[in-house]
């Protein structure tokens, strides 16, 4: 792997940036490996990087139908934060935000992670309360938070209407300032990068349509290519989990539903942070190029279609416009659907399953691109040695018949 | 957006009208404290989540409130039919292969099956 510098670049210019390298190779299928991760998003990307960089298992095969990322890893807003209420969340989503405090530095690709801060902002008294508990919750977990009061936002955001006569007043809101966003695609193409560089084989445009299970024990897959054996397969297939677990045998506790979003045209630096509101319904922010990002709620009814309603992005803009009066007159450029797997609890499935040897990460539903460096490396280590790493273990598929389920709808912010 | 058939109002109406509420045809065990932990499980959180043909509920929230069933595909959205509650779906899964349309629908939207 050639690495990338300001020296690099220079050179690069001599030869008019015609000879650099290619990312990853696109090799022909082996017939046998010791892991297979299905799903080529993020988050099966980082556990390839992860189980190949620490933990030693090189014969690693990436399985994606499509293209790297071309899933919910590209279609996402790109929000990262770790101000999850309840311990076992939280453990969670922070080990994915330190992870992503020296991303850029491991992967020698700059996934432009910028901490520009959180606000989750409160219209209700109850919206009050539930913040403080989560912001003291926080802390006590040593994650960074502070509650701002509407004086406190308003200088935050000048932008935005904090008066009083607002329909729904800001009141306050809760402040995360190491949470901000990153670039989702050279999340993607970064961890493709360094996984094939230590000589996983990411194979692009490759379906899985079945699994060759033998006594409750699984060794390999089939594919639209062929089959491929390993006695080790990780899916990772977000809002198509439920179709691989139907191949498996088994059920999940989950529904797929579309979950839109949509950028403005490039605008003047006008918001330097990322503002979030569970009441009104909305989040948005500025990416580096200058479109607002926004996103807000899933729409109701199941669908793998990638596209949504349009009363659902009416009422997201609806919601924007009502925080950001200044914001009424921007015209919306683009707009697309992701699917989304959501949990009975909002909180995903990293498990073992009935199968022997077959592994699922999912559930992750609207909020699963801020976990992906931290997804990837538990479910790597857990994969490698055959045992739930301790973050991952809560998470297993059995809470839902045991009952120790982990609630985080509404605790964590928005959206869910 | 949908344009939806309310089987009670005999009419079709703009989505905006309705609430999906979940998957249909769901029973609620006759004796709960006969119930394995599996079953209630299963029975609280474990939904069908089909990429075809899947029946579910929805209510004319702002037009007659009343609940009522769809057949829809779930890749090309598709609303096969809408049925009253105690009703059973003409279309299911079994009866039904992608129709021709859905195959056009996710073709030409470059949705991959």
């Amino acid at each position: 792997m050639q690495r990338y510098s300001g020296f690099g670049l220079v050179k690069h210019a001599l030869s008019h940036h015609e000879n650099w390298e290619r990312q990853w190779r696109n090799p022909t299928p082996k017939k046998q490996y010791d892991v297979i991760i299905v799903g080529g998003g993020g988050h099966g990307l980082a556990t390839a990087y992860y189980l190949a960089k620490e933990f030693g298992v090189k014969n690693v095969a990436v399985i994606e139908k499509g293209w790297l990322g071309g899933g919910n890893t590209a279609r996402n807003t790109t929000i990262v934060r770790s101000n999850y209420l309840w311990d076992e969340a939280a453990a969670l989503y922070e080990h994915a935000m330190k992870l992503w405090e020296g991303l850029s530095q491991d992967l020698n690709y700059n996934v432009m992670f910028s901490q520009r801060g959180v606000l989750n902002l409160g219209h209700t008294l109850q919206d009050m309360r539930d913040i403080q508990r989560r912001v003291n919750a926080n802390r006590l977990n040593g994650i960074d938070g502070e509650v701002l009061d509407a004086k406190g936002v308003q200088e935050l955001v000048p932008i935005m209407d904090c008066s009083k006569s607002a329909r729904y007043p800001v009141m306050g809101a809760s402040w995360q300032p190491r949470a901000g966003v990153a670039r989702h695609d050279a999340v993607a193409w970064g961890y493709a990068r360094g996984a094939d560089a230590h000589g996983v084989d990411i194979l692009q445009q490759t379906e899985v349509t079945g699994f060759k299970i033998r006594d409750g024990q699984i060794y390999g897959v089939h594919t639209n290519r062929g089959d491929i054996e390993a006695k080790t397969v990780g899916c990772v297939a977000a809002g198509n989990s439920s179709v691989l677990a139907k191949m498996g045998g088994f059920n999940l506790p989950l529904e797929s539903h579309p979950l839109q979003a949509l950028v403005s045209e490039p605008i003047k630096p006008i918001l330097d942070t990322v503002v979030m509101s569970n009441h009104v319904h909305g989040y948005v922010s500025q990416s580096d190029k200058g479109d607002l990002v926004i996103g807000a709620g899933i729409d109701g009814y199941n669908g793998y279609g990638q596209r949504g309603s349009y009363p659902t992005v009416e009422h997201t803009l609806q919601a924007i416009v009502e925080m950001f009066p200044i914001f009424s007159r921007v015209r919306m450029n683009r707009q697309w659907g992701g699917i989304v797997d959501t949990c009975p609890d909002a909180c995903p499935i990293i498990s073992k399953t009935p199968v022997k040897g077959l592994y699922f990460n999912c559930g992750w539903g609207t909020g699963g691109f801020k976990a992906t460096p931290g997804s990837g490396h538990v479910f790597a280590a857990s994969l490698a040695k055959g045992e739930m790493h301790p973050i991952a273990e809560p998470f297993s598929m059995f809470r839902f018949h045991s009952g120790a389920l982990i609630d985080e709808h509404g605790a964590a912010g928005v959206a869910h | 957006m949908f344009y939806i058939y309310c089987p009670y109002c005999g009419e079709h109406r703009e989505e905006e009208e309705f609430h999906p509420k979940g998957q249909a045809h769901i029973e609620r065990p006759k004796n709960p404290e006969e119930c394995s932990d599996e079953e209630w499980g299963d029975y609280l959180f474990f939904r069908d989540n089909p990429r075809g043909v899947h029946h579910e509920m929805w209510v004319h929230a702002v037009g007659c409130r009343k609940f009522f069933n769809i057949t829809r595909h779930t890749v090309s959205y598709e609303i096969l039919e809408t049925y009253k509650m105690g009703e059973q779906p003409s279309i299911t899964a079994a009866n039904q292969t992608q129709s021709r349309e859905a195959a056009a629908v996710s073709h030409q939207e470059g949705v991959r099956a």
